[in-house]
């Protein structure tokens, strides 16, 4: 597919793939979306938006200039800024495809950066040469404000322009949690809203901290998407509860917000409120307890993210999926069309949650596998 | 004022996540103050960095922002630092305010700079901030905690006074867009006002009318507390709407 090179959040032309729950195809302008509804369903996308977690600066040790990438944070707590997972590349900027960026010089605990007018130490590395735990130095007040001041959204090489917080924060964008925008709620804006509602549907959020998307390292790639923190307010536990009693479809937009009902719903389908940390993967293997259908961007295969459509829908309809992107000339990416995709029919019986906490990789350096 | 006497302004005000734009002199000043002894936590904006460090200074709870409105590069990262330190927003006080020329001047002696300036602190500022944070003051209201965008208007947005055009002007551009914003975000659950907090014994108004007696003029301490009275009925009346919300809750039910 085409990468979406404008960072235009609703372009007019914007397309929508829809596969639905006999697995038949159709096509419609993504503008369209809200017809796609019924009197009853729940809408539910994630109002994070996105830190400027693209800090350049450089290794104090060594001298070299880095990019620092914040990826990963054990809490959504507005004092819990302090510490981070990173992921650090050497010099050079978004120009150059990540895949080509060089490593950074090698990290120890101990070392200190310089971020502009934040500085920061490095804590422990992560099992690989570019992920690495960091702590700032100051306060939490001392990161907003040098997040605010030096802090850019991470860029793609793909994009032309270099990306302002403008570009990627959603229309319904709240608190500051996300890595990388959660790019499927860029479908969403106040008059859809509208819409969503005069088609007698419901509309609720959560915050997830939604992560990078890609490295450009193979390795490190396979280790996404790393654990990401949510919030899910009782509100919204309770219309995905009074959406369930009605018999109305639970529609996640984007990825982010599957990982996190998911994750917090019970085997009948409860979500529990509040705070918790996605650790699961999702894909062919989960039994999706309470996502009924997904909006969410164009996925090619091998990505964590088309993974997670396996859980959704078989591999064949998959493939065909794939073959009707490349055949109508979708665009991918952030900025890209999307997908709506409907559950097949509750075919899935078997579970398996695994988990890859990077905080408990340094530990063990091992994948932990839990049964949940 | 119906509702005065069954508000608990403290339970009411007790955790409120509250931004204010302007928050170092005069009315901000007043209003940070008192919503922080009201137990709000209370994000302020203002445009130099000494004097937001000072009004900050020693108090918990209060967030000091340095950032300029009427700069459209300012906003994100204002809005970044009050949703992330606040962990969200229930209210926003659009305060900030430019006088237009000063001295102030009939609108055929306006120079078209200080037309523009005013404009951009009092129409373009409060329009991109409120742009900005719109989504946290949803989710807000989509909880049930309060939502509401305070834009401090003037009698002047209403009243035809002499050399008051670029204030007066730009005040009434702001008070109507409070009412389409109030009519379009009604389903949201986001309230908007636009309130006329009096002549008030401040900096600005000592720079349009230096002559003023200060002791005919209102303290900006009295008109902050009618002000967050103004927030308190808000906040009450959405309660009796949303009967679930947690602050109606916390308060008993009591309206």
């Amino acid at each position: 597919m085409k990468a979406a090179d404008l960072p235009q959040q609703r372009p007019a032309h914007a397309k929508l793939l829809i596969l639905d729950a006999d697995g038949a195809i159709a096509h419609a302008p993504r503008a369209a979306f809200a017809n796609l509804l019924r009197a009853g369903d729940l809408v539910v996308a994630n109002d994070a938006s996105t830190l400027p977690a693209s800090l350049h600066g450089t290794h104090v040790t060594s001298g070299a200039p880095i990019e620092v990438r914040l990826a990963g944070r054990r809490s959504l707590a507005a004092e819990d800024v302090r510490r981070f997972a990173a992921v650090i590349f050497g010099a050079g900027d978004f120009r150059t495809r990540t895949e080509e960026r060089p490593l950074p010089p090698a990290l120890l605990p101990g070392d200190r950066l310089a971020l502009g007018p934040l500085s920061a130490i490095v804590e422990e590395t992560l099992g690989h040469p570019r992920l690495a735990a960091l702590r700032f130095d100051g306060n939490a007040k001392t990161v907003w404000a040098g997040l605010a001041r030096h802090g850019k959204p991470i860029q793609y090489a793909h994009v032309r322009e270099p990306l302002r917080l403008w570009d990627v924060w959603t229309p319904i964008a709240g608190a500051p949690a996300a890595f990388e925008p959660p790019s499927a709620g860029f479908a969403i804006d106040w008059s859809v809203l509208r819409e969503i509602r005069a088609r007698g549907a419901e509309f609720a959020t959560l915050t997830h901290a939604a992560g990078i998307s890609s490295t450009g390292d193979a390795a490190l790639d396979r280790r996404l998407p790393f654990d990401e923190p949510y919030r899910i307010p009782p509100a919204t536990a309770a219309a995905v509860e009074r959406a369930r009693a009605r018999g109305g479809r639970v529609i996640a937009i984007g990825t982010t917000v599957v990982r996190a009902l998911e994750h917090a719903a019970s085997s009948r389908g409860r979500v529990r409120a509040g705070a918790g940390l996605a650790t699961q993967r999702i894909g062919p293997e989960t039994r999706l307890r309470v996502v009924d259908a997904i909006l969410s961007g164009t996925h090619e295969a091998g990505t964590s993210h088309y993974e997670l459509l396996r859980a959704f829908t078989d591999d064949a309809a998959l493939e065909r999926v794939s073959a009707a992107l490349e055949a109508d000339g979708y665009r991918t990416h952030e900025f890209g069309d999307s997908m709506f995709i409907e559950r097949r029919g509750g075919q899935r019986d078997e579970t398996r949650w695994w988990s890859r906490s990077f905080f408990d990789w340094a530990r063990s350096s091992q994948h932990r596998l839990m049964s949940a | 004022m119906r509702y005065k006497q069954v508000i608990d302004s403290s339970a009411l005000l007790s955790g409120l996540r509250v931004a204010v734009t302007g928050g170092t002199s005069g009315l901000g000043l007043a209003l940070v103050r008192r919503l922080h002894a009201a137990g709000a936590r209370v994000a302020f904006v203002a445009r130099d960095a000494d004097r937001v460090r000072r009004v900050a200074a020693g108090h918990g709870g209060i967030y000091g922002i340095v950032g300029d409105v009427a700069n459209k590069d300012d906003i994100h990262p204002i809005a970044l630092q009050i949703a992330g330190e606040l962990g969200g927003l229930d209210v926003l006080v659009n305060n900030a305010s430019d006088l237009g020329p000063v001295p102030l001047a009939l609108l055929g002696d306006t120079e078209c700079e200080d037309l523009e300036r005013a404009l951009a602190t009092n129409v373009l500022g409060p329009f991109r901030l409120t742009k900005t944070l719109l989504g946290a003051l949803a989710s807000s209201a989509r909880e049930g905690r309060g939502a509401i965008v305070l834009n401090i208007s003037s009698d002047a947005a209403v009243n035809a006074y002499p050399r008051w055009g670029a204030y007066g002007a730009s005040k009434a551009a702001l008070a109507h867009m409070s009412r389409i914003w109030d009519a379009e975000l009604a389903a949201e659950g986001i309230r908007f006002l636009a309130a006329d907090p009096g002549d008030m014994d401040t900096p600005m108004h000592a720079a349009a009318v230096p002559d003023a007696d200060p002791a005919s003029l209102k303290r900006p301490e009295t008109a902050a507390d009618e002000l967050i009275g103004l927030i308190c009925e808000t906040l009450a009346e959405r309660m009796r709407t949303a009967p679930s919300s947690p602050a109606a809750v916390r308060q008993g039910g009591a309206a």
